[in-house]
């Protein structure tokens, strides 16, 4: 079967974030989008640690300890960019003030809900972060993961198994096999990769799935 | 005469004891009060709250305050990290107590502590483990959950310049929770990288006003700029 790369994934999320959305990028394969935003494109990249216009990583031996980015990394700050302090970031997050959130899951339901933060193990040490914030407060939270797990079990399911990260809060969901939309109204499939029917599709994830019209991307 | 200058950062933090609760500033590393951690460390001041984002990192800080066994608690976001590894083991062995608070909660709990508001509703964490038990309610169509601020003793964070009447300046991300720490706490002890002449910071920029600071010590910048995480 086809599956996209992970560069894949990323240069198709690239592609629905418009001009001038404010954007913020979660910890992991998320991060992997910025490579992919095209440069005659303006989009503002927060960093929930303090920053709004983040650039790209600084060359070997220029990196400054004092400007990371979410995941501890050193990064640059752009031209026009600036600085805040942590509850002005969450401010941004939470009031509603970021157009899109990308963040990676472990699972997320046809409704939209989310789980990506613990895995609820006994003996975990549970950690959260901004995950929870990031979830609810953008207007719209974009989740990039694979469709299946190792074992070949769909992540995109009915209920959520694993401790929830927000309620009814995705949007839309970009995997290595196809691009959905979730919300209130169930799962609808926008786009499957070369070579994979809509039955087969179906018979992975087991949930019900509509045909959505393709989404064209801004 | 004003002077919020002390000598040393040993004599900023003589007064932290044992059973205090302390914020300290910092994401990571960056912005991490490293020097007035080692002065509490040498102080020997045990049984401690501590609230900051992380649980430690490395083998400094925070991190090496965990290791000495001075803390009974810590309030924070994301303890687990690849280097976190004294926390880890502390909280493996009941040694430590961890109260695990959404980023922006735990940014907004502080923030109302220091703007004395009694408590916040949040859209945040509604509906997961971490709202379990606490109280909720639905404003404007949308669910909340009621948390409570966070004060403490002391808040020892790092800035990059201050006056004798604790006005402060950071740098870049090292800035992070400082500000709202500052006004969160009874005792707000700053180290700075460097001490400026009243005047010497631009009135319309100062980004924490005076008022929320009781003590200002500096660090020499060679000693305290941070490493890699």
């Amino acid at each position: 079967m086809n599956r996209m790369t992970r560069d894949q994934m990323a240069a198709r999320v690239a592609r629905d974030i418009p001009e001038g959305a404010y954007v913020n990028l979660g910890i992991g394969l998320p991060t992997k989008v910025a490579d992919y935003l095209p440069a005659d494109r303006e989009i503002f990249l927060q960093s929930e640690n303090g920053l709004l216009g983040m650039g790209p990583a600084p060359a070997l031996g220029e990196e400054d300890w004092e400007l990371i980015n979410a995941g501890k990394q050193a990064v640059t700050l752009l031209t026009g960019g600036c600085y805040f302090h942590h509850a002005d970031s969450f401010a941004m997050m939470r009031g509603g003030h970021l157009d899109i959130c990308v963040l990676g899951a472990f699972q997320v339901s046809v409704a939209g809900d989310l789980a990506n933060w613990h895995t609820g193990e006994p003996g975990a040490i549970p950690a959260v972060g901004g995950a929870m914030d990031l979830a609810i407060g953008a207007k719209q939270t974009f989740v990039m993961m694979d469709l299946l797990t190792k074992q070949g079990e769909s992540k995109l399911v009915e209920t959520c198994t694993y401790p929830l990260t927000g309620l009814g809060c995705v949007s839309r969901v970009y995997t290595d096999l196809a691009v959905f939309d979730v919300g209130p109204g169930g799962a609808g499939v926008i786009e499957m990769v070369e070579g994979l029917g809509f039955g087969e599709l179906q018979r992975l994830v087991g949930v019900p799935l509509a045909r959505s019209t393709p989404a064209v991307a801004a | 005469m004003i002077d919020k200058v002390v000598t040393d950062v040993e004599a900023a933090i003589a007064d932290i004891c044992d059973g205090a609760s302390v914020m300290i500033g910092g994401f990571g590393t960056a912005g991490m009060p490293v020097e007035l951690i080692d002065a509490l460390i040498a102080r020997a001041a045990g049984d401690l709250t501590i609230i900051n984002n992380n649980a430690g990192n490395g083998e400094q800080g925070l991190a090496a305050l965990i290791r000495e066994g001075r803390v009974r608690k810590v309030i924070c976001s994301f303890p687990r990290q690849s280097d976190s590894h004294h926390f880890d083991a502390a909280y493996r062995a009941g040694q430590i107590e961890l109260e695990l608070v959404p980023q922006g909660n735990l940014a907004a709990r502080i923030q109302a502590a220091g703007a004395g508001l009694g408590a916040i509703y949040t859209p945040t964490g509604y509906g997961t483990l971490l709202a379990e038990g606490k109280e909720t309610r639905e404003i404007n169509g949308e669910q909340h959950v009621l948390e409570y601020p966070i004060h403490a003793d002391f808040a020892l964070i790092k800035a990059h310049k201050g006056d004798r009447w604790g006005n402060l300046v950071y740098r870049k991300t090292a800035r992070n929770f400082g500000p709202i720490m500052a006004m969160a706490a009874k005792t707000t002890i700053v180290q700075v990288g460097e001490i400026v002449p009243l005047g010497g910071l631009d009135p319309e920029s100062v980004v924490t006003p005076g008022i929320f600071v009781q003590r200002v010590v500096r660090v020499a910048a060679a000693l305290s700029v941070a490493h890699a995480a």
